[in-house]
């Protein structure tokens, strides 16, 4: 067993982890962020999306163990007493229809806009190119990004 | 799916990165970025019985210049390569072919090294590393050394790395005045491996090409030279390119899979050289 001190969420953990541990399974089965589905299990679909020291990652794709250190937000933490404008855009948008990327994809959606604040519409596909989702088509996310990318307070809120 | 277990060693040098090499074995793996290997771990077809996280070694990180040189080191992330200055400005081959890698999150993890020494043909930056005749920094035990990349690669997922080494720096001569470069990349959708690639750099002079290198992906169990083509180029005027290209797949034996069998990499393969080069010769 190894130690790891990370902060999730803005709350701080340390535990004992097996060093084969996923970081989606350390979030799901230690710490009960569920809000973080396992989706394809083989890095392709990104609903596993977190950020790990302000970047997207696949958490199905790093061990629990490299991220000893490090500032970890998942959904869960995302929303600050209210929605973050990324989730009020896709509620509005109409961007999700059985939300199973849905995690995932906002994840990687407010990654891009911390990248880049105004992104075009071919911008946008290719930022999300990692995150897969087999109802919407993409167009209606597509949207939604856009739509969070002209209110300000989308981008840089969250680490 | 849960990876194999495993024991857990994460050096904080490139000294006890390759003396915890030395003293597991055959049996341990380097981790770099972890985004080829942890798949492999969870598909289970990989059973390490240690791995070593070179992941927390900064002198692996960043890229600097060595007047005709940029160094790359081995745990610079796919992303960081990509928004990097110096390699926009002196080896843009690189940054066109890295941003067809994956997709942003594999590439914040993702290390150019690890790319490299994991040495998957369908990957992108053998061939590139090929085409741009990089060296390949390597220690182990007794010091270091530099590889040639036409020498580096020596099988599916081979290299030259033996058991106790490990790939610390890449060292990348600059494309001075008057060269272009393309990579052309054919896959299936957008995050998927390349059916076939092509990094091709070309040297121009008054109007026609002095010289070419092409590297090719997925033709093959190595990244492969197009040497035939690359002959045919030298010296040649652009209105041959087309001619030159018909010979890229020439010595090519290729896999066959769901997405192509071997004569129709080989057609891509043609086809694809002919756009790189026609690219980097107007560039």
């Amino acid at each position: 067993m190894v130690q790891v001190s990370v902060t999730v969420d803005g709350q701080r953990r340390t535990d004992e982890v097996e060093p084969r541990l996923l970081l989606v399974h350390y979030l799901r089965e230690r710490l009960g962020k569920v809000g973080t589905p396992v989706g394809c299990d083989t890095s392709n679909c990104g609903a596993c999306t977190v950020h790990l020291d302000g970047k997207s990652v696949k958490s199905c794709s790093v061990l629990a163990v490299q991220a000893d250190g490090s500032e970890i937000t998942t959904i869960e933490g995302l929303a600050d007493g209210e929605w973050h404008p990324m989730q009020t855009a896709f509620k509005e948008c109409h961007a999700l229809q059985c939300g199973y990327c849905t995690p995932g994809m906002i994840m990687a959606a407010v990654d891009l806009l911390n990248n880049n604040p105004d992104p075009s519409e071919d911008e946008i596909r290719a930022g999300l190119e990692g995150n897969l989702c087999r109802c919407t088509g993409y167009h209606n996310i597509v949207k939604a990004v856009q739509s969070a990318a002209s209110q300000p307070a989308s981008v840089g809120g969250v680490q | 799916m849960i990876p194999p277990s495993f024991e857990y060693v994460r050096p904080g040098s490139v000294e006890e990165a390759v003396s915890a090499l030395a003293s597991s074995g055959d049996d341990a793996k380097v981790m770099a970025g972890g985004q080829s290997l942890i798949p492999l771990l969870r598909l289970r077809l990989s059973y390490p019985e240690v791995v070593v996280d070179v992941g927390r070694i900064e002198a692996l990180r960043g890229v600097r210049d060595e007047g005709d040189h940029l160094v790359i080191g081995a745990m610079t992330t796919h992303d960081e390569v990509l928004r990097d200055p110096l390699v926009r400005t002196h080896c843009g081959l690189i940054a066109e072919a890295t941003e067809t890698v994956a997709d942003p999150a594999v590439r914040h993890r993702g290390t150019f090294g690890g790319a490299l020494a994991h040495a998957d043909p369908a990957g992108d930056l053998p061939a590139v590393a090929l085409a741009l005749d990089a060296g390949f920094v390597i220690e182990g035990p007794g010091g270091r050394r530099t590889v040639p990349a036409s020498e580096f690669f020596l099988d599916y997922l081979q290299t030259v790395l033996g058991p106790d080494e490990l790939l610390v720096e890449v060292r990348v001569p600059k494309l001075g005045a008057g060269w272009g470069y393309r990579y052309e990349k054919f896959h299936r959708v957008a995050q998927s491996w390349a059916i076939v690639g092509v990094a091709a750099v070309v040297q121009r002079s008054n109007g026609s090409i002095a010289s070419a290198r092409i590297g090719l992906t997925n033709m093959g169990a190595t990244p492969l030279r197009a040497s035939a083509t690359e002959q045919a180029l030298a010296g040649a005027d652009l209105g041959s390119i087309g001619d030159a290209a018909g010979h890229a797949a020439d010595g090519t034996s290729p896999a066959s899979d769901l997405n192509g069998a071997a004569d129709y990499r080989q057609h891509l393969a043609r086809v694809l050289t002919g756009r790189a080069v026609t690219a980097a010769a107007r560039a």
